[in-house]
């Protein structure tokens, strides 16, 4: 039998990935900007991040690094999208493709090595899950009981009203943007750095794009990040579990399992945002919206 | 101090004047990125955008355009179409790869008859494939207010995984000596799709990119549904209010770019692949984003970006030959194209004029 204590701690090695990506573009969103390229900005992370852990030996420093990367890789997306006036959608995936590029270029000469082990915190558990689990309550706390939280969510809800009321929508979503790289950079690097411990090009195999699917299954709330990461989570463990059981059916399908999941959940949520009072659920009311300020 | 000033009306020299631009950045960026990573940046962009056209070997990469051109354009067509009505479908790879594996399956099936009908009906069976796949995303959309976004890109790695599947289990070559993949099409001549005219690299696929084009332009200039499709873009409340019903329209994009590039991944599984394996997407999908973006989301900038993306590819090749540069570089040109191309947008829509200050 399998132990539901063990799968547990599986499951949450296995979203925190999704995890960490997911909070950083809620954080985005909240901010009123969809930012589609957490792919992108998380496979820059995951080579950045394995290649300082393999030069540096230091598995930390690369977490570090692949935060930097993260955020600096976001910088044409934020530069095209806050002062360029360039639709979000459009850029959001230019950076996805950009990103997808410039680690296959990069990522060449640390193809085949291996990343230097980490040190474990509780319970067997890396460092880097407990301080995901640590970002659920600070993420939620910046949102809902910070005052720059509740600028942020001022400037995504309605551009043109905090405008008016003298705040800077740009250097806020900039800094959102940032944030989101930063997090979507240390997601990546989970994946190579402390799961795959190797690089290969496209390992991150839509993880950034099933973070946006949880983001609008949380109805944009950080609790909800949490919930939706798990349940990405335990559908990835089982799935594996499945496939080491030797079930008769072919690899190839089982792996599809955590898509089919993200589509079902995406279908169900949007269902009920759609029939219930409010329209779009609890979306932020200028997401996706150019912000042009005329005075 | 440089203002913007939105401009009441698309600057039509714009238009024609930032994809332009756009491409002489990319090579600026690119000529510094390969400085960087120490190549010799003049025959670098040399040997990727001038030696496939007129180099030593161009008589072979002249024909390869075509070949590379061809399921960018058919692709890029259909998702314009969309995208001029805000419709996203960003999962062209997913109905490429099942508009290969339907058409295939019908020359599996028939294999080894001899009749006429067989590649026909393959091409039928790979539209209707991709727009079944394109369906999916429609129809989650208009029953449940699920984003188009997020679950057509999700069917791309389902789509990839059947794929996978087929090459290695239902569509294996029973004569392959157990190798995936499945039999090579190319060596079925009623299910191929052979060069039509020798020297040119021109097959099926490149005659339907050609008619494409022409449909999407009779479709968005002369017809009804395409003034719908335009003022749903530009005005979706005003096309409400004009009866436009945006659940057909939804309907409409996805499945017509889903069946026009499930007809490319037929044409490129019975012609230049030859074969369904775990790796019949290639991006083409993706790089049809690109190409109906620096195209303007106009047919005719749709057909010379396609031409120009194809000669990336084939520059690309070029240079991981000669120059040993990595392949992944021309996916760094085509993320980078885009993002000099939306930048530079800003001059269609506004203009800069100085601030004068009081």
């Amino acid at each position: 039998m399998i132990d539901p204590v063990a799968l547990f701690l599986l499951l949450l090695s296995a979203s925190t990935p999704i995890l960490f990506a997911a909070l950083g573009e809620l954080v985005v969103e909240r901010a009123g900007v969809l930012n589609l390229g957490v792919e992108g900005m998380m496979i820059v992370g995951a080579l950045s991040g394995f290649a300082t852990a393999y030069y540096s030996g230091d598995a930390f420093l690369g977490f570090a690094v692949a935060a930097l990367a993260g955020a600096l890789v976001a910088l044409p997306f934020a530069i095209l999208t806050q002062f360029l006036m360039s639709n979000q959608v459009a850029s959001g995936l230019a950076l996805t493709l950009f990103g997808l590029g410039l680690a296959a270029l990069f990522g060449k000469p640390v193809e085949g090595v291996r990343a230097p082990i980490m040190s474990v915190g509780p319970l067997g558990l890396n460092w880097i899950v407990w301080l995901g689990l640590a970002m659920v309550p600070a993420v939620w706390w910046f949102l809902n009981r910070s005052r720059a939280g509740l600028i942020l969510r001022g400037v995504g809800e309605n551009h043109d009203a905090a405008h008016a009321l003298g705040y800077d929508v740009r250097r806020v979503r900039l800094a959102a943007i940032a944030f989101g790289g930063a997090m979507a950079g240390i997601g990546g690097a989970f994946i190579s750095v402390a799961t795959v411990l190797q690089w290969t090009e496209g390992m991150t195999a839509g993880a950034g794009w099933i973070a946006l699917a949880i983001v609008v299954f949380s109805n944009w709330t950080a609790v909800g990040v949490l919930a939706g990461a798990w349940l990405f989570g335990g559908v990835t463990v089982l799935q594996l579990r499945l496939q080491a059981a030797g079930v008769r059916v072919p690899v190839q399908l089982l792996s599809m399992a955590p898509y089919l999941a993200t589509i079902i959940v995406l279908v169900a949520i949007s269902a009920r945002q759609k029939f219930s009072r409010r329209a779009g659920g609890a979306a932020p009311g200028s997401l996706g919206q150019d912000f042009h300020a005329l005075r | 101090m440089i203002r913007l000033v939105p401009r009441t009306e698309t600057s039509a020299f714009w238009q024609i004047a930032t994809p332009v631009m756009a491409v002489a950045a990319t090579m600026l960026a690119g000529g510094l990125l390969f400085a960087i990573m120490g190549y010799d940046p003049v025959s670098a962009i040399r040997t990727i955008f001038w030696d496939p056209l007129f180099g030593p070997a161009a008589g072979y990469s002249r024909q390869q355009l075509l070949v590379k051109a061809a399921p960018l354009i058919l692709i890029a067509s259909g998702l314009a179409v969309g995208f001029r009505a805000g419709i996203w479908n960003i999962g062209a790879e997913g109905q490429y790869i099942i508009g290969a594996i339907t058409g295939a399956a019908v020359a599996l099936a028939a294999y080894p008859a001899p009749e006429m009908w067989i590649f026909p009906a393959m091409v039928v069976a790979g539209a209707l494939g991709g727009w079944a796949w394109g369906m999916i995303p429609a129809l989650l959309r208009n029953w449940f207010g699920a984003s188009e976004i997020l679950v057509s890109l999700m069917l791309v790695y389902v789509a990839q995984r059947i794929a996978a599947w087929m090459a290695f289990g239902p569509m294996k070559n029973p004569e392959g000596f157990g190798m995936p993949g499945s039999r090579n099409l190319q060596q079925y001549p009623a299910a191929s799709n052979p060069e039509l005219i020798a020297g040119t690299g021109a097959h099926w696929g490149v005659v339907a990119a050609a008619a494409a084009v022409l449909a999407t332009w009779f479709l968005m200039s002369r017809h009804i549904r395409g003034f719908h499709i335009r003022a749903a873009g530009t005005a979706p409340r005003a096309a409400r209010f004009a009866g436009v019903k945006p659940e057909t329209l939804v309907a409409f994009c996805l499945g017509l770019s889903g069946a026009l590039a499930g007809m490319a991944g037929l044409f490129e599984v019975a012609g230049p692949a030859g074969q369904i394996t775990d790796k019949v997407g290639v991006g083409y999908g993706f790089t049809a984003i690109i190409v109906a973006f620096l195209g303007r989301l106009h047919p005719v900038g749709i057909l010379l970006a396609g031409l120009l993306l194809a000669l990336t590819y084939i520059g690309g090749e070029l240079a991981q030959l000669t120059m040993n540069l990595p392949a992944a570089t021309v996916q760094v040109f085509q993320g980078m194209l885009l993002f000099f191309l939306l930048g530079f947008d800003l001059l269609t829509r506004y203009r800069l004029t100085r601030r004068v200050t009081a």
